[in-house]
């Protein structure tokens, strides 16, 4: 490592500063793995309290509180929802597809002193019951700092390609 | 298959295997059952103005619901007449014509043959009014519409019969606004339709497949879903119609506005308070935000469940497809609606705390049923009715009875060896 990016009044500048592309888009490789190996305990700690995590009906939706959602969650919710998918009680979650999913094409959509908001698209495969079925999606992201320095969601979009038709049952998070 | 085959599939307290699975049976079903009596396709308020439509299926056919000029609502096979592309592709909007992609044969929304392009190139003997959209018989209940292919299939109240009463208690959900869809869940399982039938009438499995939902709501809430303690009922309404209660408090929403509001609803209670509605109309908004305590389950293919309607399309003998649409106060309280949308997600769609598992459970039992060719599916569960709930003469069990089920199958046996 060079000296010039060692000099630790570069850390402190990006530590108070908002999220580079490069550091969401490492921090939403990373949120993709925990969710391929089920780790929602630690996911739940990746966002603000008054993060929103969206899986729309609708592609164009003006307002989600308003319209009819697969998701629509807050924090209470989301920890609802990990506590279920973990509980061993669900059937369609005990155990759940097998999932792949990668996360790619990310342009900036927005930036601003405190956050970064990438648009992106998700490449994610599940395999059960003989059933393999390719769920791909808009990605939508606003990433802020935390108060410790790492980055937190804020608000996380998933658009399915075929959002306002049939799904089959999604035991596990997208 | 011959009549006396279907009928020997059906016993009072069972039926065979092969009903889930025998494609040949799928066929007969399409024909004899879903082109031969009343179908649900739509709800008014998704019609709302004149000139508005709604794609939907009667069975596997894809129709078009329409409301004229006049008010009047049509339903029409998605089919233009001339080399059969279909005339509209939209799941709903608003239009004063159909125009076919393929050659320009337009449409008006009752089904009326407007134009031909080119129309030299037919002969003298061409007449438009020889090729308008299939009609098919129409008539509604209650702001819920159904059609036929039986001309003569008997008028739709007679049909419905004693779930007329049902299905006006169910719309007091509109709370005196009128109800309104808010949107749709559209899910799939790979198994046959009438396991998603016979699911609407099954209180038996709640609180087993339902555990993860049941242990996600405080306290107070856990004990109104206690569905099998409260004293419920399953009740034949005939013509392969039932209703099971669960909930019976939650039968009239219009009783009992003087109890206390529960916890769950203080927040958009305080909403409607603070927006200037007095308090008798704040309790009557919050009880039908709640909605109803029991499922109506209409043969074939329509129940109103609870809070929503719950509409089956057969796809294929082992593919089934079920919308789950949500509904509120059609003007009503932006808060209250709001509500009932948030209510809705937790249960409903592919990724609610109560559907996914309902759907892997039908996709078990389509597994389930490759093995044992001379098995038979059980439907033989139920003790006595709690006295004096279900209308005298009524065949009638305890809440998890399986009397629904076998009101169904003892329409499907009749139609199907008509």
């Amino acid at each position: 490592m060079s000296g010039e990016l060692a000099e630790p009044i570069d850390v402190t500048a990006t530590q108070d500063c908002a999220p580079t592309f490069d550091e969401a888009i490492a921090f939403i490789w990373a949120e993709a793995d925990m969710l391929d190996r089920l780790d929602y305990k630690p996911w739940l700690k990746l966002w603000t309290e008054t993060g929103e995590y969206i899986i729309p009906v609708e592609r164009d939706a003006p307002d989600y509180a308003d319209a009819l959602n697969i998701v629509l969650d807050n924090q209470e919710m989301r920890e609802s929802r990990a506590k279920r998918l973990l509980s061993g009680f669900s059937m369609s979650s005990a155990p759940p597809a097998r999932t792949v999913r990668t996360v790619s094409r990310f342009a900036i959509q927005a930036q601003d002193d405190t956050s970064i908001t990438l648009r992106g698209a998700q490449m994610l495969a599940e395999y059960k019951y003989q059933h393999m079925r390719f769920l791909p999606a808009d990605m939508l992201y606003r990433i802020v700092r935390g108060p410790d320095g790492g980055l937190l969601i804020d608000r996380k979009v998933v658009t399915l390609i075929n959002a306002e038709d049939f799904q089959f049952g999604i035991g596990y998070l997208l | 298959m011959s009549m006396t085959d279907f009928a020997s599939l059906v016993k009072d307290d069972r039926v065979h295997t092969a009903l889930y699975k025998d494609p040949a049976i799928f066929e007969e079903e399409m024909d004899r059952i879903f082109n031969n009596t009343w179908v649900w396709v739509a709800h008014d308020s998704d019609i709302p103005t004149k000139n508005s439509f709604k794609t939907s299926w009667v069975g596997r056919q894809p129709v078009i619901v329409t409301r004229d000029k006049a008010g009047e609502v049509h339903v029409l096979l998605n089919r233009c007449r001339h080399r059969a592309a279909s005339v509209c592709e939209k799941k709903k909007g608003k239009a004063s014509v159909f125009v076919c992609p393929y050659h320009g044969w337009s449409y008006d929304v009752d089904g009326k043959l407007r134009k031909v392009p080119h129309a030299k190139g037919y002969d003298d003997s061409f007449d438009t009014a020889d090729f308008p959209l299939i009609s098919l018989r129409t008539e509604s209940y209650n702001g819920m519409i159904f059609a036929t292919f039986k001309q003569d299939m008997e008028p739709l109240v007679d049909f419905l019969g004693s779930a007329r009463k049902w299905m006006d208690l169910f719309m007091k959900q509109g709370a005196g606004f009128g109800v309104k869809t808010l949107g749709e869940h559209k899910f799939r399982f790979p198994g046959n339709w009438k396991i998603q039938l016979e699911n609407t009438t099954d209180a038996y499995h709640f609180p087993i497949v339902h555990k993860t939902f049941l242990d996600s709501l405080d306290a107070e809430t856990e004990d109104v879903f206690d569905v099998l303690g409260q004293g419920g009922w399953v009740e034949d309404l005939g013509n392969g119609h039932s209703v099971m209660v669960m909930i019976p408090d939650l039968i009239d929403l219009e009783d009992n506005l003087d109890a206390p509001i529960p916890e769950r609803f203080a927040a958009v209670a305080k909403e409607l308070a603070d927006e200037g509605y007095p308090d008798d109309e704040v309790r009557k908004i919050v009880r039908a935000v709640g909605g109803s305590g029991f499922n109506l389950n209409l043969f074939p293919n329509v129940a109103c469940s609870m809070a929503f309607f719950r509409v089956l399309r057969p796809v294929a003998v082992d593919e089934t497809e079920i919308t789950h649409v949500a509904i509120g106060m059609d003007g009503g309280p932006v808060a209250g609606n709001r509500a009932r949308l948030r209510l809705h997600e937790h249960f409903q769609g592919p990724m609610g705390f109560g559907t996914p598992d309902d759907a892997e459970g039908w996709e078990r039992v389509q597994r389930g049923a490759r093995a044992g060719d001379d098995l038979w599916i059980m439907l033989n569960r139920g003790v006595a009715a709690p006295e004096g709930r279900p209308e005298p003469g009524h065949n009638a069990g305890d809440v998890s009875a399986e009397t629904g089920m076998r009101a169904a199958y003892q329409m499907w046996k009749r139609m199907m060896t008509a």
